[in-house]
């Protein structure tokens, strides 16, 4: 699995469990936009082969490259939380920050010509809503540790079983 | 108009224009979407007569009402056109990324007129409509066709509706295939092939507007939660394939052929089997939170490797149907079958007759050569490699599979005029379409729903092997309340696919599977998508209108009351072994079920429907054209 090196939270999915259904599209565009509308998510369903399913969003990376590749200073990441935050102010759309997203976690509005980023929801109260509606419990806001846990127990499954 | 945008893009490929039609609000309320928008888009924009393969049967699709919003289970659109196989409607539906993806686009419908001098792609990018050279796509599977396609449009949100090599050869009964889902039975895959449409694909941006998003938010969830219970556990722990063993115990599972009704392998191709030996993935279509798409994939042996998606129906057919007792091969069948772009049900039993046939001394082994095997093989039952073959011979209508592509009752017509043999005695078809994997010589109220089905023998238009499965009525004998029965469930089967919304949702509203939990929540959810203020009557006047304008294009078309009959072994030859051996639906049975069908129906004993009938349910221009 590609991680960032984030010492941040984010939101992972587990492609065991995500099934492809496109709740977290909904429930992000409808928090986000007021419409439905899942071509406007900030969290995407991926189906990279036939049984290979997986929701990506922003990984909060430390010196986040979109913030460096951003020409105007639009992008800025919150030094507590890794959030990155958009002016809409400075952007243009230019699209320079999906270049040097290595997730493919930034997306353009196609009206407002606007990046756009995951933000974990993070003006509400019940925090991200993607984690909350997941049917299937495979979205989770999760911190260093919890991933490097994973990372190990992986290893060693991989390791000892061959799996 | 919240809901919908009220315009239905048409196509022409003669002159690859196209053009905007809108739609009132009132025909919206009357036709919704699905099969029932789509057959009512395929009744305005058709010549009465047409062939099937020619450029005037134009492909209609309708999505649905709830496509694009968060409604469990609502991400799916339906497709008519005049069906190759049949003769009379096709009408199917798919579900998945395809249908939020068109539905974001802003049109409602699309209705695709004339044919292409060159294979193309249709790419409909929000408003604007492309088409685009096919020659690299030729051959390509289904899958791999979408995956170039995305490839090379650089947009993992365009999604695309396809057809195999299957039904680029042109047959009869190939699919129309989109996000491993499939617009299946009726071929619409030929139709496609006839237009030289390889794919349509669609990008849409637009948000989906709704009369009350927070309600509909709300009920989403809350439907979202309950599917995650009890009343959808056999769909997402072994998915349909676990009507294995309990039809076999009913003596109801077909094998090899129809000829009996229990199979003695049945644990090994059981729903359990799967789930413990090659079950590898669970999928759900888009906007689903229960995902019964069990992909399973065949780990060692001669079909290693192979993987798709299975369900009861194709199992059936390719399994106990074929005598086959590996699930290894069925997985390798069916997979063939499937990126092949063909409907599985249909090649199923068209090889189990080819069996059957050739057991019969009908056919040698000389009728059987094929480029891998010169000097031909025996497809005797159970001989896995033989189906496989004989699957991609139908696919690529090599040899003695250009006869099978045309379905049994085609190839059963034209071997007893070359020979003078009577091989549509197993011919297992009604009005063309091969039947399901629910026996009708054991179900007696189910057998009127296959043999008055308008686009043929079809577990998905009828449901009523229920009240005979579940013992509400007695499934041996008859009785003159069948008709209304068999009425009912058909009537409740087209609400479900006119929304559409999925059937396996059912249960969840108040766990029975009947109209008097889920309509008043249906008339809820459409309400707040739409703004109008249907009641529970008006959700039952859904499904009866859907019924009635297919069966209305049927009538037009020439349909004959002598169209609605069963196989001749379901009427003659009685199984010898399992709980409903001995049992036969005979002639006399069969026309008294139908008099009390149409009278239920409140038809004429023709199978007719009277004008008044027509002008109450609001058609009046149906009851113009063919009302009595």
């Amino acid at each position: 699995m590609t991680t960032s090196t984030s010492k941040y939270k984010y939101i992972t999915c587990d492609p065991e469990l995500c099934i492809g259904c496109q709740l977290c599209e909904y429930i992000c565009s409808y928090t986000k936009t007021g419409e439905y509308n899942t071509y406007r998510s900030r969290i995407r369903t991926i189906r990279a082969e036939e049984i290979l399913i997986t929701a990506v969003a922003c990984r909060t990376c430390e010196n986040a490259p979109c913030v460096i590749a951003c020409t105007r200073d639009a992008l800025t990441q919150d030094p507590e939380t890794g959030i990155i935050h958009v002016n809409a102010d400075r952007c243009d759309g230019c699209a320079w920050c999906i270049e040097a997203c290595d997730f493919g976690a930034i997306s353009i509005n196609p009206e407002t010509k606007l990046a756009e980023i995951c933000d974990q929801c993070e003006d509400l109260e019940d925090g991200p809503q993607c984690v909350k509606w997941c049917p299937k419990d495979a979205l989770e806001l999760t911190t260093p540790d919890q991933r490097a846990q994973r990372a190990r127990r992986k290893l060693a499954k991989e390791d000892v079983l061959g799996m | 108009m919240y809901g919908y945008s009220g315009k239905i893009l048409h196509i022409d490929l003669n002159t690859r224009k196209t053009w905007v039609e809108a739609k009132p609000e009132s025909w919206y309320q009357l036709y919704i979407g699905g099969v029932s928008m789509a057959a009512r888009l395929l009744w305005e924009n058709i010549e009465v007569g047409c062939d099937p393969l020619s450029p005037g049967n134009p492909i209609c699709i309708a999505n649905g009402i709830f496509a694009g919003t968060p409604v469990p289970v609502g991400g799916k659109y339906g497709m008519a056109s005049k069906s190759p196989l049949t003769g009379f409607i096709g009408d199917s539906l798919s579900g998945s990324w395809f249908s939020v993806a068109l539905k974001r686009t802003g049109w409602d419908g699309l209705v695709i007129h004339g044919a292409s001098d060159k294979w193309i792609t249709i790419f409909i990018d929000d408003e604007r409509v492309q088409f685009r050279d096919a020659k690299k796509l030729m051959g390509l599977g289904t899958y791999a066709t979408e995956e170039a396609i995305r490839e090379e449009l650089g947009d993992d949100q365009v999604r695309s509706a396809t057809i195999g090599p299957a039904g680029e050869n042109g047959v009869l009964f190939a699919n129309v295939t989109n996000d491993g889902r499939q617009a299946g039975r009726t071929g619409h895959g030929a139709v496609w092939a006839s237009k030289k449409i390889k794919a349509i694909s669609v990008r849409g941006t637009k948000g989906v507007v709704v009369a009350d998003p927070d309600t509909l938010m709300q009920m989403s969830f809350d439907i979202s939660e309950t599917s995650q219970g009890p009343y959808t556990v056999k769909y997402r722990m072994l998915g349909t394939a676990t009507n294995v063993l309990n039809m076999n115990k009913l003596g109801l599972l077909p094998t090899r052929n129809y000829q009996e009704g229990t199979f003695e392998d049945a644990e090994l191709v059981s729903g359990e089997y799967l789930e413990e030996h090659y079950k590898v993935k669970k999928i759900a279509c888009a906007q689903c939170p229960i995902a019964c798409e069990q992909m399973s994939a065949a780990p060692d042996g001669p079909y290693k490797g192979a993987m798709t998606g299975i369900e009861y129906e194709c199992l059936f057919a390719n399994g106990p149907n074929l005598g086959i007792n590996d699930l290894r091969a069925v997985i390798k069948i069916i997979h063939t079958c499937d990126q092949g772009g063909m409907d599985a049900m249909s090649s199923g039993v068209t090889v189990s007759w080819v069996m059957e046939t050739f057991e019969r001394g009908i056919f040698t082994k000389e009728d059987f050569k094929c480029a891998k095997y010169p000097e031909g093989f025996e497809p005797n039952f159970g001989n896995a490699e033989a189906a496989v073959t004989l699957m991609e011979m139908i696919r690529d209508r090599e040899g003695i599979g250009d006869l099978l592509s045309r379905g049994t009752r085609r190839a059963s017509a034209i071997v007893d005029a070359e020979r003078g043999t009577e091989t549509y005695k197993w011919a297992m078809n009604s009005k063309g379409l091969e039947n399901p994997g629910y026996d009708a010589r054991g179900l007696k109220t189910f057998a009127v729903g296959l043999a008055v089905g308008t686009r043929g023998g079809c577990h998905n238009r009828t449901a009523a092997y229920d009240p005979d499965i579940q013992g509400e009525v007695d499934r041996f004998s008859i009785d003159d309340t069948r008709g209304r029965v068999a009425a009912s469930t058909e009537e409740y089967a087209a609400v479900y696919d006119t929304l559409p919304l999925c059937k396996f949702i059912r249960r969840c509203f108040t766990g029975k599977a009947d109209r008097a939990g889920a309509w008043p929540t249906i008339a809820k959810l459409i309400n707040a998508t739409t703004g109008w203020n249907f009641g529970y009557d008006d959700v039952e006047l859904i499904g009866i209108r859907a019924h009635t304008i297919k069966k209305a294009f049927n009538i037009r078309e020439g349909w004959k009351r002598a169209d609605d009959d069963l196989p001749y072994r379901w009427k003659h030859d009685p199984m010898t072994k399992g709980a409903s051996a001995g049992h036969v639906v005979t002639d006399e049975e069969l026309e008294y079920l139908k008099d009390l069908y149409y009278a239920a129906k409140g038809w004429t004993n023709e199978g007719l429907i009277p004008k008044a009938k027509l002008i109450e349910l609001g058609m009046d221009d149906v009851a113009e054209a063919i009302g009595v």
